[in-house]
């Protein structure tokens, strides 16, 4: 729908990827780790191979965790944009389709968070 | 000698009638439609101005009346509390976080709820709505200036209280309360008066006002009890206004039923997602607590509100579809939202901290069916960590949502344990928002939204460094920039409680008042 307005009314976007100087938004989320309150927002060089997100990017962020050292990331599974999704770790965030803004889900079976409480 | 017999003094009726009506006139110059351009745009019909009602006829030299009497009781009061250092007899220092809370992220927004009441006023064709959002206007002045004023005096002796205004338009999380003005300001007049007049002062105000009222009468802040006692008068009359004008619109054409209806579905979202700060205020930040946002939601909507609707049913509006999940959401959002504030406490111009035992206890007993089973656990080991020299402090950005801009921290109404995820595509662009009823808002007005001044995308885009600023240098800390840019006193304004100076001044300068060493 339009917006109702006096005169025309299109507006460009505020964060457009031209906007972030050659960078490219990408948000993670870790399911049942609630202890981070919302998925994280990185801006990440689109030719960082995944296996650099996993191993260096995540645990900085996630690595406060105690369950995050337990992490094996040949059990995990993916989603993006909440559907199964299936990464290679040698191929970089470009090669693998990865666009501007893209929402992934990190599950780890069997880490359930602090006491089983998703936390 | 004889005596004149002076003519009778007009009733308030009849002064009313010569305030508000046959003031105006048929312009010759320029067409009415361009002297009230915007009186039409967003599709709302009006036939006959003269209908509208207002139930308080209140003419302008009464109003001056009354709130010159109002200003100088509640001056009085300000002047006494800072004379005798009234901020020594608060509960504990940690309540000091509400109210900086408050100045930052509501004081602004009675200044600009002023501006959009002037603005409606000038824009609506009809001498009844005109003369009451001017009244309102100034209401809203009055209320913004009496806050500051009543707020000015903690300045002098805590932190975080003495840049509000430069940080509304920066601080991440002063982006909720702007945006949701702004969406409403840059709306047209009629659904400024359906965000603001109706959905905002008449159906949630209560939810705002009188928990941090009383949160200041149980935690001995008889500065702000004495603004908000003096702002409640005015309250009542906003609250009639946008009743009436909703009415209004609603009786003049059957064609404004579905308008009026999605405004409120819109701003009744909008605004329950702003109110999650007075959650996390209620259930967390009051040394002595007033009850818990569940109950406040009890009380103030599911009972006043339920029927304020089952009142409105007559015209055809029903309750919106999205306060539904609210039900589902009041046993969370408190506890959501302060471990945001927590784990981003380093970015927040007000101290967090973990809740004491007796706290939690207090909490389990207020959230029997959430607490202990989502919530306990991550606090508690919050704090043994932090008592380990371990504080949490996250230091990743979060993503927010486009629309109500909070970080996405809410979660599925069918499950707690998942964050709810929702997103649309506009124009070859992802946009992600945090629940159904924002979902609902970006869809039905995309290119609104699209413009959002996301605080996080801000700063990635690198719009969020003082002037001068050369990211590129070896070493460089993003963090402590913005918080620069924030005008932040980094050290001393964000953090924890534990530690903080406000805690060593406040115990120190009440043991000098209650002691003798
Ligand atoms: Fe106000
Ligand atoms: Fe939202």
């Amino acid at each position: 729908m339009a917006v109702q307005a006096l005169k025309d009314y299109n507006f460009p976007s505020a964060d457009s990827q031209d906007k972030f100087h050659g960078g490219q938004l990408l948000y993670v989320g870790w399911d049942d780790h609630l202890m981070f309150c919302a998925p994280f927002a990185f801006c990440l060089p689109p030719s960082m191979p995944f296996s650099e997100l996993c191993e260096k990017v995540l645990p900085n962020s996630f690595g406060y965790h105690p369950e995050w050292a337990k992490v094996d990331f040949k059990a995990a599974t993916w989603l993006k944009s909440g559907q199964p999704w299936q990464p290679d770790m040698s191929k970089t965030l470009a090669e693998q389709g990865l666009k501007h803004k893209d929402i992934l889900r990190l599950k780890t079976p069997g880490l359930k968070g602090l006491a089983g409480s998703s936390s | 000698m004889d005596m004149h017999a002076t003519k009778k003094k007009l009733g308030i009726k009849e002064k009313y009638a010569h305030m508000t009506r046959g003031l105006d006139w048929e312009t010759s110059y320029q067409p009415m439609d361009k002297v009230f351009p915007q009186a039409t745009f967003e599709g709302i019909k009006i036939h006959d101005w003269d209908k509208w009602e207002d139930p308080f006829r209140l003419t302008m030299d009464s109003y001056w009346k009354y709130q010159a009497e109002k200003e100088r009781k509640l001056y009085a009061v300000l002047d006494a509390f800072a004379q005798n250092n009234g901020h020594l007899g608060l509960t504990d220092a940690r309540y000091l976080n509400a109210i900086k809370l408050f100045l930052t992220g509501i004081s602004p927004l009675e200044y600009v709820a002023h501006r959009g009441f002037a603005a409606a006023g000038r824009n609506f064709p009809g001498v009844g709505p005109r003369v009451a959002c001017l009244m309102q206007s100034v209401d809203e002045m009055r209320h913004a200036q009496t806050q500051i004023h009543a707020l000015s005096n903690y300045n002098k002796h805590y932190d975080g209280f003495h840049d509000f205004k430069h940080m509304l338009e920066r601080v991440w999380y002063l982006s909720v309360p702007k945006s949701f003005f702004d969406d409403a300001f840059s709306a047209g007049p009629f659904e400024y008066m359906i965000a603001i007049g109706f959905s905002f002062e008449y159906v949630l105000t209560n939810l705002l006002f009188v928990p941090f009222m009383s949160g200041a009468a149980y935690n001995g802040d008889m500065a702000t009890v004495t603004f908000g006692f003096s702002a409640q008068s005015d309250e009542a009359r906003h609250m009639t206004l946008g009743l009436e004008c909703i009415k209004f619109m609603l009786e003049q054409d059957p064609d404004n039923l579905p308008i009026v209806q999605k405004w409120i579905d819109k701003w009744a979202w909008r605004g329950v997602r702003v109110l999650t700060l007075v959650a996390m205020m209620m259930d967390y930040m009051l040394p002595k607590r007033v009850m818990s946002w569940k109950e406040a939601w009890e009380i103030y909507f599911e009972q006043n509100g339920g029927a304020l609707f089952a009142d409105l049913a007559r015209y055809g509006i029903t309750m919106p579809e999205c306060l539904k999940q609210c039900s589902i959401d009041k046993e969370h959002i408190g506890h959501q939202a302060w471990a945001t504030f927590y784990q981003y406490g380093g970015a927040a111009a007000f101290h967090t901290w973990m809740p004491s035992d007796d706290e939690m206890d207090w909490l389990s007993a207020k959230y029997p069916n959430t607490f202990d089973k989502y919530y306990r656990a991550r606090f508690t080991h919050w704090r043994d960590e932090a008592e380990k020299g371990n504080r949490f402090y996250s230091n990743t950005l979060p993503m927010l949502c486009q629309v109500c801009q909070i970080p996405m921290l809410f979660t599925e109404p069918d499950d707690p344990t998942t964050i709810c995820y929702r997103e649309s595509d506009y124009d070859g662009e992802k946009y992600h928002t945090c629940s159904d009823g924002c979902k609902h808002i970006f869809d039905n007005e995309p290119q609104k939204y699209i413009q959002a001044w996301l605080p996080v995308h801000q700063i990635y885009q690198g719009n969020c460094f003082p002037e001068g600023t050369d990211p590129t240098v070896e070493g460089f800390d993003p963090l402590a920039k913005v918080l620069e840019w924030y005008h932040f006193d980094n050290g001393h304004d964000n953090l924890d409680f534990e530690g903080s100076r406000d805690q060593a001044n406040f115990a120190a300068w009440r043991g000098m008042a209650t002691k003798n060493t």
